[in-house]
């Protein structure tokens, strides 16, 4: 109040909070903060979001290096990981496309008669082709998996062995619907074809339905509504082949 | 060079980290922080030992994301109707139904406030080598720190009433 000083500016607070203030400086701030309670909540509440934010991401620090990133410039990269990215980028672009197209020209009916099969193609085709991380919660931790989307869906939820029909589960993951989330299981066999069943609640309430089937583009794709579940299985095979898993996962599925 | 490499190598913990707080996703992080080291190495011979290696190293992040940002801005998915792409899209930050609020907050930040954000509190850069990073003035550093903050809050305040509520059944 004696001496004639630089008012205090949003940037000296900002500057208070990241420490990038000369001690001369941060006094005086922190005198002027001192007299106005609601000032000092303000920059208080700034100082714990970073603390948080800090906190938040410190575990990454302490991550091994992932392999792919390159620790010296003399390490050669094959090109094939890329060129299979690519290439799957490409196949999956040609594919968006095609259904995109399906869903323009469709007359408003189909399009609500096939929303679930449809739906279910485009999370086929955009997860399935997913090298590095094709699923959210891997197949050695299906306990927590089946938890967790029981959780997330609001009823139990399980997902069917089908290694009788020759695939093995990969996992799953959580995927956001129109009135809530829908779980995804992703299954492949032994040549790597990959399958996947979109499981909603959506609709369910319409009553059961029987089997139907919709080609999109490269994918076929089984929908059936059974008890509190919408269920759609899309895999990238011909129509009779899938038709045989899809009788295994109904049976395995259906309520009792 | 040698001392430029090992200097290299030391800063890809904190680049990880960066863009594990940009893209709120281990996987694009870690593609961003692969695609930098890429190019830091190719061009490390034509890197003149101008000034700051590691705000080098974090502006050729910021590059990469900001194409990202851009490509994912216009991408053709976009163009489809809307709830036919609900879930794939949005299933790319499917991970977040899960997590804490804060990573949530934070990613809905606009991407631009998010970087201020983590680069000058989270890998404590000063404001002027934020600015160098992000190529732009000190001046925008500023502002775009002070709505980062006032936003993040926004959506925190939000969302931490509902936490309240829980805690006290």
């Amino acid at each position: 109040m004696t001496t004639e000083r630089t008012p205090i500016t949003e940037t000296d607070l900002h500057a208070y909070v990241d420490g990038q203030l000369a001690e001369p400086r941060r006094l005086e701030v922190e005198a002027w903060l001192a007299g106005r309670p609601e000032q000092r909540a303000r920059v208080l509440a700034w100082q714990r979001d970073i603390e948080a934010l800090r906190e938040m991401l410190a575990p990454v620090l302490a991550e091994p290096i992932p392999v792919r990133i390159p620790t010296s410039a003399h390490r050669r990269h094959s090109v094939w990981p890329r060129f299979a990215m690519a290439a799957s980028i490409a196949i999956l672009s040609a594919a968006l496309g095609w259904l995109g197209r399906g869903a323009l020209t469709d007359a408003p009916q189909a399009q609500t008669r096939n929303v679930l099969a449809h739906r279910a193609a485009i999370a086929h085709v955009v997860y399935s082709p997913d090298v590095r991380r094709p699923v959210e919660v891997g197949a050695d931790q299906e306990e927590q998996l089946v938890a967790w989307l029981s959780r997330r869906l609001g009823a139990p939820l399980k997902p069917p062995r089908l290694g009788g029909a020759g695939y093995e589960l990969i996992g799953g993951r959580l995927l956001p619907g129109e009135e809530g989330p829908v779980a995804q299981f992703m299954y492949h066999d032994a040549g790597g074809q990959r399958l996947t069943l979109y499981v909603t609640r959506e609709g369910a309430s319409a009553g059961d339905t029987a089997f139907r089937f919709a080609q999109e583009g490269p994918v076929s794709v089984f929908y059936w509504i059974d008890g509190r579940f919408g269920y759609a299985l899309s895999a990238g095979i011909a129509k009779s082949e899938l038709y045989k898993v899809a009788q295994e996962v109904h049976r395995q599925l259906a309520p009792n | 060079m040698p001392d430029a490499s090992a200097e290299i190598v030391g800063c890809i913990p904190s680049l990880r980290r960066y863009a594990r707080g940009l893209t709120g996703n281990r996987e694009a992080a870690d593609d961003l922080v692969q695609d930098t080291l890429e190019r830091a190495w190719t061009r490390l011979a034509f890197w003149q030992r101008r000034g700051d290696l590691r705000a080098w190293l974090f502006s050729i992040l910021h590059n990469l994301f900001v194409d990202r940002v851009r490509a994912a801005r216009r991408s053709p998915i976009e163009e489809m109707p809307e709830d036919e792409i609900a879930a794939p899209l949005r299933a790319t930050q499917s991970d977040l139904l899960e997590v804490r609020d804060l990573d949530r907050a934070l990613l809905e930040l606009p991407p631009e406030q998010r970087e201020v954000l983590l680069l000058v509190g989270v890998e404590q850069m000063s404001y002027e080598q934020t600015a160098k990073v992000l190529g732009v003035p000190p001046g925008t550093v500023m502002s775009r720190l002070s709505r980062a903050r006032t936003r993040l809050r926004a959506v925190l305040e939000g969302r931490s009433v509902l936490s309240r509520l829980k805690a006290v059944k």
